[in-house]
Parts: C-alpha cells; structure tokens; sequence
C-alpha cells in the first residue's frame, strides 16, 4: 500500500501536481499572511538549492552561504534605494555580485580540504557580517537599507502585492528546481558527486578538482544572491541581520531534514519546517531546542533526511518486488558494515 | 609609553584568554580530528554556569568557577559519548553538523533560561593597581596569571602522568595507540572534559571584564579556530603562541588602527595566512 | 610503457621513495612488493600524480608526465585503484560507475543549461562504457543495486570497472586482494590477466605472495623507499637480500 503511494509519488506526473498545488495555493490560502509565508519559505528554498550544490553534491560544508544571501540583498538594497536603480537591473547585478565575489572566495577556500574549509568559510560569513555591520558608509551599518524597489510590474500586475510577488518566486524557484533536476542527473552533476565521494579518487579519474569545485561554488553563490535578491525586493528593508550565521545554520537544518543530496529535499525541508515554525508561535525562539537534537539524530540514524530515506526505501522494495532479482545478505560481513557506516554520505 | 604598555597589557590578557579556549579546541581536533563547533557554546555555558552559581546559589567567585568547571567537562563528556562518539566513522561533515546542532541547542536552552539580554558578572577583584602610570585592574592581573598557572599544570599533567601521556600518544598517532592497546574511549572523554573545564574556566576569568550572553561564544569559538589553524591543529604550544598572536594583534589593531573593525584583523589574517598555505602555518608533513 | 628513472620523495627528512628506476613494459603484469612502509603506495601516488617527487622523471610512453597533475596524468591513460573506494552509497552500481568516463567528455553548464546534443551523446557514450566495464569484471547482474547492498568483494570488482571506464593504458591497483578468501583471490587473478589479454599493462601492490608468484610476469621489491630487487618471480624466491628484508623487517611478509 505505502509502496503504491511511493511508486505514485514518483511518477513524472507528481511533478505537475505540485506545482499545481503552488499555483493554486493563493486562492486556497485562509489569509494574505499564508501567502506571505509561503512566498518567503519559496525564497529560502531557493537559497537552500544552492546550499545543496556546494554541500549536498560536492560534498563542502560551506558555512559562508548566508553571507552570500545578504550580498545579494545588499547588493539590489543598495543599488536600488541608494542608487536609485530599477529593480531588475539591480537584480542581475546581485547576480553577477555573488558570482563574482563567489568566484574570488572559492579561489582561496576552495583549495582547503573538508575542516579547513569549514572553518575558512564560517569566518568568510563572519567578515561578511563585519563588514556590513561596520561599514557605515557604504551599507548604513546597523540602520540597514529601507525603501529598496519592488520588481517592476507590468500592466495590471503589480509586485508590491503579496500574491503577485508570490507567483514571481515560484517562477524563479520552478527554474531553479529544474536546473537543479537536470544539473544533478548531467555529467556535471556526477562530477561533483564524484569529487563527495573523495578527492584523490576523483582525480584519479581525471577531474580537475578545483575547476569543479569552483564552478559548484559559484553556482550555489548565484542561487543564495538570488535569493538574497528577492527577499530584498519582497521585504524592502534589510539590516546586517541577513548575514548572521544563524541564517546558515537554519538553511543546514532545512537540507538535512528534507535530505541532504536530494533534489526534492531542500523544498521539502525548507517548506515543512518554516510552516512548523509558523504555526507553532512558541517554537520560533526556542526551535533550536527541538532542532538542535534534531539535527544530531539526524546525521546519526538518517543522514539522507525524508527524501534521502523514503528513496532509499522505494529501491529496497523495488528490488525484493522485482521476480527472480532477489538477493542473499548473508555474506554482509560485520566488517562490511562498519564500512558501510563509514562511507553512508 | 604607558599607553604602548597599557596594549601589552591588553594583549596578554586577550592573549590568555583566546589561548586557553583555542587549547580545548587543539586538544579534541588532536586526538578525535573533530573540528567541534560546539566549543564556544561550552564556553558560553560556562559563564553562565558561574553566573548562575555566584548570583542565585550566592557562592564564592572562585568556587563558583570550580562547579562551572565541573558542570560543564560534564556536559562536553556527554557530547562526546552521546554524539561524537557514535558518528566516529561517518564521513566528516557528519560532525561537523553535529557539532553545530549542539552549538545551536546549547544556545536556545540558556537564552530560555536566562533570556538573550546582556548580563554583568561581578568578581572580587575590582581593584586597580596602579605601577607608575600603568594602570592594570585586578582581574586582568588574574587572568594572566591564571591562565599561565592552568597552562603549566596541563602541561605537567600531560607529560608527567600516565594519563596525560597517553592523550599525548594519542593525539599522535590514533591507530597505533588503539594498537598498543589505549583505551580510546577513556583518552576521549578525559580529553573532552579538559576542554570543556578549560573552557569554564576561561569563560568565567573573562566575564566579569566583559559582558554574559547567549551568543557569547560566537567570536570566542571563531577566534580560536583561526589561533589552532595559526599554531597547527593539534599543537599545544601553536594554541598558546597563536592565542598570544591574535590577542596582541587585536590589542594593537584596535588601538593603533580602528576600534570598530578589531573583529576583522583576526579573520583577515586568517585568509592571508590560507592563501598563502593552505595547509596552515605549523603544519607537518605531507598530510 | 611506463619508465620511471631515479625517482625520489621526501617528506620531511625522510625519503619515503629513494632513488628507484624501473621500466613497465607493455601488456605485462607488474608486481612491486615490500613490506609495510616500504614507499609502495607512495610509489603509486607519485606516478598517478597524487605527489609531486623530489626529484627524478616519470615517462608515460616516452611522454614525461613527471610534475603533472594526476587529473592530466588519467586522462594520459593511467588508471588506478585505492585501498578503499568511497562509493555512493544510496546509488546504483551503473549509476556510480557513469562518471569514470568524463574524462573523456567535454560538456560543461551551457550544455546542461540548453541539454544540448554534444550533452546527450557523451552521457549516452559514458553509460555504454559503465556498462562495458561492468560487464567486464562479470558484475552485469548487480547494476541495478545500490552500493550499500552488494558484498565486499563485488565492491572491489567496482573499483576495478571505475579505473577501466577511464579507458587507460595502464592500470595500477593497490592490493586489489586484500580481504577477500583464497577462492575470490583466484578469480581477481583471473580478471587481471583478462585485463592484460585486452591490452592492458597491469600494475599492482600486494602482499599475497602465491598469488604474485603465479600470476606477475615482472617483480619489483622495495624496501625503506629503495628499489631492493626487480626480476622474475623465479629469480626474486631465490634473491638473498629478498629474503634478508622480508625475514629482517618481516611483521607482514610471508602472508
């Protein structure tokens, strides 16, 4: 029965379904504040997709990610408030600025093996934070930037409504989920899942590791300025908050509930926990004392979160419905399975 | 002149304090090769420990810093044995994650229990002295002299007693001490517990000079990551000079050059130091 | 084939490699043998590319490949196995066998972006050649299974198929025998010779002397990084100083 909903669920056609669900969710939302929060979760989905890139698929734990949602945000804040740009301009530029910056960052981190480079990035968030919060000429310190555009609209249509700018995110978001979907079943996308699985083996199958690396990098940099860049446009203020580390910590949760190295895990997780938070007031300051332990539970006993783990679960029960394929586990020695434990990713 | 002197000052206390928390840290990347991200949020509990032990059990400052010693090499045990211990063989960003879940737990159970503002320890040592124009407070004097004391007792324990060895022996070569028949389990609790202790005892040396809140150990625990990559991760003495080399940088930096970005010379010598050497500064070896 | 001349690492102060030369020929099986420590995997290292060497040369068919990077030094044709091999687990066999034929492709973001024609043909060419390699190690029948669920000596089989999707000239393995019974041994022999009947020069580290004596055209043996003998098995059994290393430093030697 559960396997009949599995194989439904995994069907092509789930697809059009969801999006069917998004699209009329507006109309089926009780209040305008639904909508509200389901346009921003869409955002940190976004952000999250490309936190899966760097962390989910190349296997780096890139603890700057947040700070590269806030230079997108500053970037189209300021060039649109300050500068007195319209919206979309700005808004490539955001793009170009996190690619860039992305680009100069992963030059030298990328070059550092797994702590290293943890560590290098947790202290790049933090510089970004800094800089931010301290450079008052530029960034307006810890006021913040206010009145940044809204996207241009066109005829009737008019972004500084909650539910045109919620169709616009699920735009964007749709775009980069099948991006995403084709970047992940791509050559490409087996080359940076190559490059998780360990360095020295990649290599030894000829990829050029930090050329590899770079590119996923500054790929997961684009999406978090992208989504840096429409919080920016649907909040209209931002302050040096958008940098704080625990930004990125939230988006590690998200991934690794809805399942780290999925395609459907970051929106999965992003959405279930920022409507989990929603609704239950009390969680929103003290979540971490639920997803803390979360978090840990999680990299113990289901490092692959829901999608990882419900995948996982569909193989097993293809294989053993599958006539004349079924197999032996006798010969799974313990020494197996301590290898097995090591190299669960 | 007495304003050159005021920054050593400066320095060494920052100094003493960044060494004996960036200690803790070397001693758990040594042994357990885990980066534990969890290590400020120790350092963070441990202030409050004390805080909660001088203010509402109205102890003594010093007996005060021995129970939030005790409390929390408890609590960095139990990280160990609840978490670190059974995710020894998944792949590295497992502990690392890990280790922030328990960062981020740790942080929302004291803000619940004591709210996100900012808090005031006192110490018994508010005096100033005062050497020809020199002035040094109390509490500075102590924590220079404490965390010198600490440093040397550590470095007896660890040479002088079989335990200790081990740690040693461990710390530098962790199969081959399994091999001669360590008992690795011991060597890391007991090694989680001194980072933890070391941890307490820094956070409450530094509190009453600076400010109790939740997000505390954020700074602390960044700052002494860059001082272990500084002094070689997993190197006692690279903690001790690297902690020094940071407090001076920022004692002066701040002083000489901006107050506001003091923060930032830590990080920015960091990523100097990193595109220079990828493998940090002391490293050894090919590996 | 593969001619290395006085190559040397350091490490420190120490010289993991010292000073060796010797040649691989061609659609041979090349052993180099040693005790624990001796520079064997150090060797492998510094001639995939992994290590730069302190000094000496490395020449891949009289092309000198001595300081390049081992990304250059595979798609050269050098193809190689490690100790262990981390594999996804929650993935098909096929599916993590694909990638070993990149090397040999040259799509980037554009062609996923537009999932162009050059895109379609190479990853249809790279699962063809995961296929072929599967096939031949004899594991066509696990494709469909993830990692995590196959036996430990199919996952040795894996590796083997990862290195020969590269399509190399040389492979060299790393104790491709290691924990696995005396049965599965004779079928991993087999499989090399297999390898060298379709072309391939064989290169590989072990420890499991009868299986080297049978099956190894060529014996190289270190000791403390130096290059101690080189010969046919015959010639390296009855090699006195062999024997002086393997029954002076010998923890592991005689398994």
């Amino acid at each position: 029965m559960l396997y009949k909903i599995g194989t439904l669920l995994m069907k092509p056609g789930a697809k059009l379904v969801l999006l069917a669900l998004a699209i009329a969710f507006p109309f089926m939302a009780s209040n305008e504040y639904q909508v509200y929060v389901m346009a921003s979760a869409f955002v940190w989905a976004i952000a999250v997709y490309g936190l899966n890139i760097i962390t989910g698929y190349c296997g780096q734990l890139n603890l700057a990610h947040g700070g590269f949602f806030a230079i997108g945000a500053y970037t189209l804040g300021l060039l649109t408030a300050d500068a007195g740009w319209s919206f979309w301009p700005a808004f490539i530029a955001a793009l170009v600025m996190s690619a860039v910056l992305g680009f100069l960052v992963g030059i030298v981190s990328l070059r550092l093996k797994e702590h290293y480079f943890a560590i290098f990035t947790l202290c790049v968030g933090f510089i970004i934070y800094l800089l931010i919060d301290k450079w008052e000429g530029l960034t307006h310190g810890a006021i913040g930037v206010r009145d940044i555009a809204a996207p241009n609209g066109f005829g009737v249509v008019d972004f500084t409504d909650t539910t045109p700018f919620y169709y616009l995110v699920l735009a964007f978001l749709v775009f980069a989920i099948w991006f995403m979907g084709r970047l992940s079943r791509s050559l490409l996308g087996r080359t940076f899942l190559a490059i998780r699985n360990g360095d020295e083996l990649a290599q030894s199958l000829g990829i050029n590791l930090m050329r590899n690396k770079i590119l996923a990098f500054v790929l997961s940099t684009v999406y978090a300025g992208m989504a840096g860049a429409l919080y920016a446009g649907m909040v209209r203020i931002v302050g040096p908050e958008e940098a704080n580390i625990n930004h990125t910590f939230d988006m590690i949760t998200y991934l690794l509930v809805g399942g780290i190295g999925t395609l459907t895990g970051p929106l999965l997780g992003t959405v279930g926990i920022v409507w989990i938070t929603q609704s239950l007031q009390f969680l929103e300051e003290y979540r971490m004392i639920i997803f803390g332990p979360l978090l840990v539970l999680l990299v113990i006993f289901a490092p692959r979160g829901i999608s990882g783990s419900f995948l996982t679960w569909m193989h097993h029960k293809a294989q053993s419905l599958a006539p004349g394929k079924k197999r032996k586990h006798s010969k799974v020695t313990a020494d197996q399975k301590a290898r097995e434990a090591e190299s669960n990713a | 002149m007495s304003l050159f002197l005021q920054q050593i000052m400066n320095g060494l206390t920052l100094g003493s304090i960044y060494g004996l928390v960036a200690l803790g840290l070397t001693l758990v990347y040594g042994i357990l090769h885990i980066p534990n991200f969890a290590h400020g949020a120790l350092y963070m509990v441990g202030a409050f420990m004390s805080y909660f032990f001088m203010v509402d059990l109205g102890v003594h400052y010093w007996v005060a810093m021995a129970g939030s010693a005790v409390v929390v090499a408890v609590l960095a045990i139990l990280c160990e044995r609840l978490v670190f211990h059974p995710l020894r063989h998944s792949p590295p960003i497992h502990d690392k994650i890990a280790a922030i879940g328990i960062l981020l737990f740790l942080e929302a159970v004291v803000q619940m229990f004591w709210g996100a503002d900012f808090r005031r320890m006192s110490s018994p040592f508010t005096g100033i002295m005062n050497f020809d124009g020199l002035i040094i407070p109390e509490q500075r004097l102590l924590i220079v002299v404490s965390a010198f004391a600490l440093v040397v007792a550590l470095q007896l324990f660890l040479r002088k007693t079989m335990t200790g060895a081990t740690i040693i022996a461990m710390a530098q070569n962790r199969d081959g001490a399994f091999l001669v028949g360590i008992d690795s389990n011991r060597v890391a609790m007991m090694t989680f517990a001194i980072s933890g202790a070391l941890a307490a005892v820094a956070a409450t040396l530094y509190a009453p000079i600076n400010l109790v809140y939740p997000a505390m150990g954020h700074l602390v625990i960044m700052k002494a990551f860059v001082i272990i990559i500084l002094g070689g991760m997993g190197s006692v003495p690279g903690a001790i000079a690297g902690g020094m080399i940071i407090g001076f940088a920022e004692a002066f930096g701040g002083f000489y050059i901006s107050t506001a970005y003091k923060d930032i010379i830590a990080f920015g010598l960091l990523v100097l130091i990193l595109s220079w050497r990828p493998q940090g500064l002391f490293a050894k070896g090919a590996h | 084939m593969l001619k290395v001349e006085h190559l040397t690492k350091m490490f420190g102060g120490l010289a993991a490699v010292n000073d060796v030369s010797v040649t691989f020929e061609a659609g041979k099986i090349n052993a180099i043998i040693g005790p624990n420590g001796a520079g064997k995997s150090t060797f492998f290292n510094l001639i995939s590319g992994l290590y730069q060497p302190t000094s000496g040369r490395i020449l891949l068919d009289g092309v000198d490949v001595t300081n390049m990077p081992s990304d250059k030094v595979a798609r050269l044709g050098v193809g190689r196995t490690f100790q262990t091999t981390n594999l996804f687990e929650q993935a098909t066999v096929l599916d993590n066998l694909i990638v070993g034929h990149r090397l040999r492709t040259r799509s980037g973001l554009w062609d996923v972006l537009i999932n162009s024609k050059r895109l379609q043909r190479e990853e249809k060419a790279a699962r063809d050649k995961a296929q072929e390699a599967l096939e031949f190690v004899e594991l066509g029948h696990v494709a469909d299974q993830f990692i995590a669920d196959i036996t430990q000596e199919e996952r040795k089989r894996v590796a083997f198929a990862l290195a020969l999707a590269t399509d190399p000239k040389i492979v060299l393995l790393d104790e491709p025998a290691a924990g696995v019974n005396p049965e599965e041994t004779e079928s991993f022999a087999a499989l090399m010779r297999k390898m060298v009947d379709r072309g391939l020069t064989v290169c590989l580290i072990e420890h499991k002397m009868d299986m080297i004596m049978n099956l190894a055209d060529k014996i190289m043996v270190l000791d403390h990084g130096e290059k101690i003998a080189e010969g046919t098995p015959e010639e390296i059994r009855n090699n006195p100083v062999v024997i002086e290393a393997y029954l002076g430093g010998g923890d592991d030697a005689a398994a």
